[in-house]
């Protein structure tokens, strides 16, 4: 039987008020702002849809054994690279085996859940891992800038001991241009709202959904949570009602509190119906984009073997509000602003040299020495332990999933950075290692000597002029 | 441990260009600047000169590499020139490469210069670090600045001695008051102008808990010092410089990488010092040196430093900054010229200009900050952050 393992789900910490985007632009478009209200999930300039997806995939494998996983695919149409292993990045950053295969799925939003049907049609003995991120832009002051958010969800996908065993799919697929996005464009284009409604939206959500129930034998009563996407601030409230489903069977399309994910989002959402669910209960999830696809889950007794079933509840209160529309802009790379010399300064990035610290870099992995059991990062020949100093002694120690503790700090007002002040400190690993990173997710006022902290996969700088981005590892404190 | 090089050479000719942001001034120029003076000071002729070393160490805005650029602004007659680079301490590795050559006979009169431009990088603060460990540190280092580096010294010393952000910074700018107060009291220092601690506390933040005032200033300028067998020196001068100790220590970096370091000293200074003590049969720091100068670069390295300088004992350097210990009519005076604090620092010149100093102080040529018959002072590098570092101490006397 195969089924959903586990699942995992990743929010940026910043939302931005619809009532900012409004104060801001309400002058030249006053109407998505206003009837959307509440906020959305805006990523930190450190984020991307890369860095998105590899926190999901961490959130979804916390406390799992990651060696049987024998695929990894990345869904989402605004990976960083158009050539590239996005997904050979996210392998590393997830520390998983260069054996894993990789498969990326893009271009159509219902990408996330084509991912995730591949994944339950691949016949592999071990586990696939699924995630599926989207940063997708609009234009200032568009319905789309108000409407999209950004986050990312993952699951693992197996045959054994699954939390939720999959009963079925239907797919539609057309060139429905209802949106679209041309190389070297980077902003979402859209026609007519009324057109993508009344033409796909409530014509092909209700046939793959038909579609799925025939197939399956089932009707839908038998569903206990119809997971539909959002297109507009109230469509999938006439959708339900056209289909005879009350407001309490259909899953919360997060649109006050995350905004449309993309990709992600029907995973994101289905991730929330699961976490909510009991045994025994059918959740059937709609992507729509490119026409459309229903794919039909029945939640199993192992659902209540997971060990964590907060984390969309956790992804969803873990924020802070970006009271400025000016630095959302700043942040998604829309506001030309003076970066001074020392900004504009960008030293190259050599590729030989990421390929061959490719362990300590996007991993994350250091050393332990074997002779006295010291981890230290980066792995190098001879142990830094000064009453060690080994040769060649080290096994590799991986310090991403470890906690640490903040041994010094400063808000550096000298650095560039995108959202200066810039913080960083030295970090403790509890069971040992000391390295200096930066820090992000956080203010100069929260920080406190000796206060615990986690590691996070961001984006450390962005080569525009050389088509590249460095990713490595910050620290981030601990919230409750 | 070894001989060393106590009495062996001695100092008898230098000179310092004013510090300061000297746009309409080529590094050439303060080179041939120092130079003279020196030449001049020494009473030799550039014939005499045997062997020469430079320091710099941005090179990419800078001289560049090698040492061709002093052989040629000095039109050095083919004589063996090396360029010495080791960060902040560039400017005493010169000195000290020509120290151990005079030392070993290889030559008799022997050249140190140093120099740095910084101010044609177009910003402020230091040229941009993301290549400084070579490609390395582009990847896997913190977006740092040197003010940031130091700043988490602070933190933590705040934190470990439980000063609040208001105490701690207080220590620090009656620091910086005191360096400004020599500072303006010396004619080649970059900022002559005296600062009180209120305006030093209020001053805008540049990486916290540091602010402007607790930050060097990035600064251009040149010194030169001409070593000779310290048995001659009489030859030359009735006042030479005698040296008692040149050490150099650097560190393995464990102390970002191994939970050992406790964050609130710089264990490199500590060892440094330990071998300069040593070489220069120096028992009481605080009772036998007449003067010293540190590397300011921050107000919290000089703090930290007292103490890794076993000055101060350990966390209780405030008491001594409260007492006025090391002010310039206290019991140690400390940055009797303003230190980097006034002088700003160009990186390969700063080792040598404090050593200028001290060579002044001992020939009681200092004028309004002219201590009592100081006998012996010591000098304190430190290149890279506190917590992987090249260090120097010197230790320089009146008497063989």
């Amino acid at each position: 039987m195969k089924g959903i393992k586990a699942y995992g789900v990743s929010l940026p910490y910043y939302r931005l008020k619809r009532e900012t985007i409004l104060k801001a632009m309400g002058w030249f478009n006053p109407g998505p702002a206003a009837l959307l209200g509440g906020e959305k999930a805006v990523a930190n300039h450190d984020e991307d849809s890369l860095t998105l997806a590899v926190a999901a995939g961490r959130n979804c494998l916390s406390g799992t054994d990651r060696s049987g996983i024998e695929v990894l695919s990345l869904a989402s149409t605004t990976l960083p690279y158009r050539e590239r292993s996005n997904a050979g990045i996210a392998l590393a950053a997830l520390n998983l085996a260069p054996e894993c295969r990789t498969a990326e799925f893009t271009g159509e939003l219902k990408a996330g859940l084509a991912a995730l049907t591949a994944a339950l049609g691949e016949e592999v003995d071990g586990s696939i891992l699924v995630c599926a991120a989207d940063c997708r832009l609009g234009k200032a002051g568009s319905n789309n800038e108000s409407l999209f958010g950004d986050g990312a969800a993952a699951f693992l996908v197996g045959r054994d001991h699954v939390a939720a065993a999959f009963e079925g799919s239907y797919s539609l697929s057309y060139d429905f241009a209802d949106h679209r996005r041309i190389e070297g464009e980077r902003f979402i284009r859209s026609w007519e709202e009324r057109w993508i409604r009344e033409e796909a939206y409530t014509k092909f959500i209700p046939r793959v959904i038909q579609g799925l129930l025939d197939r399956t034998g089932l009707s839908l009563k038998e569903v206990a949570k119809v997971i539909l996407p959002p297109l507009g601030a109230r469509d999938h409230l006439a959708l339900a009602k056209s289909l005879g489903l009350d407001p309490g069977r259909i899953q919360d399309p997060l649109l006050g509190s995350v905004g449309f994910s993309g990709t992600a989002h029907p995973l994101f959402m289905l991730a929330a119906a699961l976490e909510e669910a009991k045994a025994g209960d059918r959740l059937l999830v709609c992507g729509f984009g490119g026409g459309a696809q229903a794919l039909l889950f029945r939640v199993t007794e192992a659902v209540n073997d997971l060990k964590d079933r907060t984390k969309v509840q956790a992804a969803l209160a873990y924020k802070e509000e970006m009271n400025s529309y000016a630095k959302y802009l700043s942040f998604k790379n829309m506001l030309p602003k003076e970066a001074g010399i020392r900004g504009e300064e960008i030293a190259p990035t050599s590729l030989s040299l990421t390929w061959r610290e490719q362990d300590a870099v996007l991993r994350l992995v250091g050393g332990r020495c074997q002779a006295c059991g010291s981890p230290q990062f980066p792995r190098e020949r001879i142990c830094i332990n000064p009453r060690c100093g080994a040769v060649d002694r080290m096994e590799p120690y991986a310090f991403s999933d470890r906690t640490g503790h903040l041994f010094n700090y400063t808000a550096d007002h000298l650095a560039y950075s995108e959202d200066p002040p810039n913080l960083y400190g030295i970090v403790d690993f509890e069971d040992g290692g000391r390295y200096w990173f930066d820090l992000t997710d956080c203010r100069l006022e929260s920080l406190r000597v000796g206060q615990p902290v986690r590691m996070t996969f961001r984006r450390k700088y962005r080569d525009e002029a050389r088509s590249l981005c460095g990713y490595f590892w910050k620290a981030t404190p601990f919230r409750s | 441990m070894a001989e060393g090089i106590k009495n062996k050479v001695a100092i008898i000719g230098m000179g310092c260009t004013r510090f300061g942001e000297h746009f309409d001034q080529s590094a050439e120029s303060l080179m041939v600047e120092a130079f003279m003076e020196a030449l001049a000071d020494a009473g030799l002729e550039k014939k005499d000169i045997d062997a020469a070393w430079l320091s710099s160490c941005f090179d990419e805005v800078n001289v560049g590499k090698a040492a061709i650029p002093l052989a040629a602004a000095l039109k050095l007659p083919f004589i063996p020139v090396t360029r010495v680079e080791n960060f902040c301490a560039s400017g005493t590795e010169a000195l000290r490469a020509a120290s151990f050559a005079v030392a070993s006979g290889a030559c008799d009169v022997a050249l140190a210069v140093g120099v740095e431009k910084l101010k044609d990088i177009g910003y402020g603060g230091l040229p941009d670090f993301s290549q400084l460990r070579g490609a390395y540190n582009r990847q896997i280092f913190p977006n740092m600045t040197a003010p940031g580096m130091f700043a988490t010294l602070a933190t933590r010393y705040f934190d470990r001695y439980g000063l609040s952000s208001e105490e701690g910074k207080r220590t620090l700018a009656k620091i910086s008051a005191k360096s400004h107060y020599n500072g303006a009291r010396t004619s080649k220092a970059h900022l002559r102008r005296e600062v009180d601690v209120e305006t030093i506390m209020k001053a805008p933040i540049i990486a916290w808990p540091l602010g402007l005032f607790d930050c060097c200033g990035v600064t251009e300028g040149a010194a030169a010092a001409i070593i000779v067998r310290a048995d001659k020196a009489k030859d030359y001068r009735p006042d030479p410089l005698y040296v008692k100790a040149l050490q150099i220590a650097v560190s393995p970096e464990e102390e970002y990488r191994f939970q050992e370091w406790d964050g609130t000293h710089v264990e490199t200074t500590v060892r440094c010092a330990a071998k300069a003590y040593q070489e220069a049969g120096v028992k009481n720091p605080r009772e036998e040196l007449s003067m010293f100068e540190v590397h300011d670069c921050f107000s919290i390295t000089e703090l930290v430093t007292y103490e890794d300088l076993l000055i101060s004992p350990r966390g209780r350097a405030k008491e001594d900054v409260d007492a006025g210990f090391f002010d310039l009519d206290g019991a140690l005076p400390c940055q009797t010229d303003g230190g980097l604090k006034s002088f700003g620092h160009p990186i390969g010149a700063s080792g040598i200009r404090m050593v200028y100093e001290v060579y002044k102080q001992l020939q009681g040529k200092c004028g309004e900050r002219q201590l009592k018959n100081p006998r012996l002072g010591l000098t304190h590098n430190l290149g890279g952050f506190p917590a992987n570092c090249v260090i120097a101490v010197t230790i320089w006397g009146n008497e063989p």
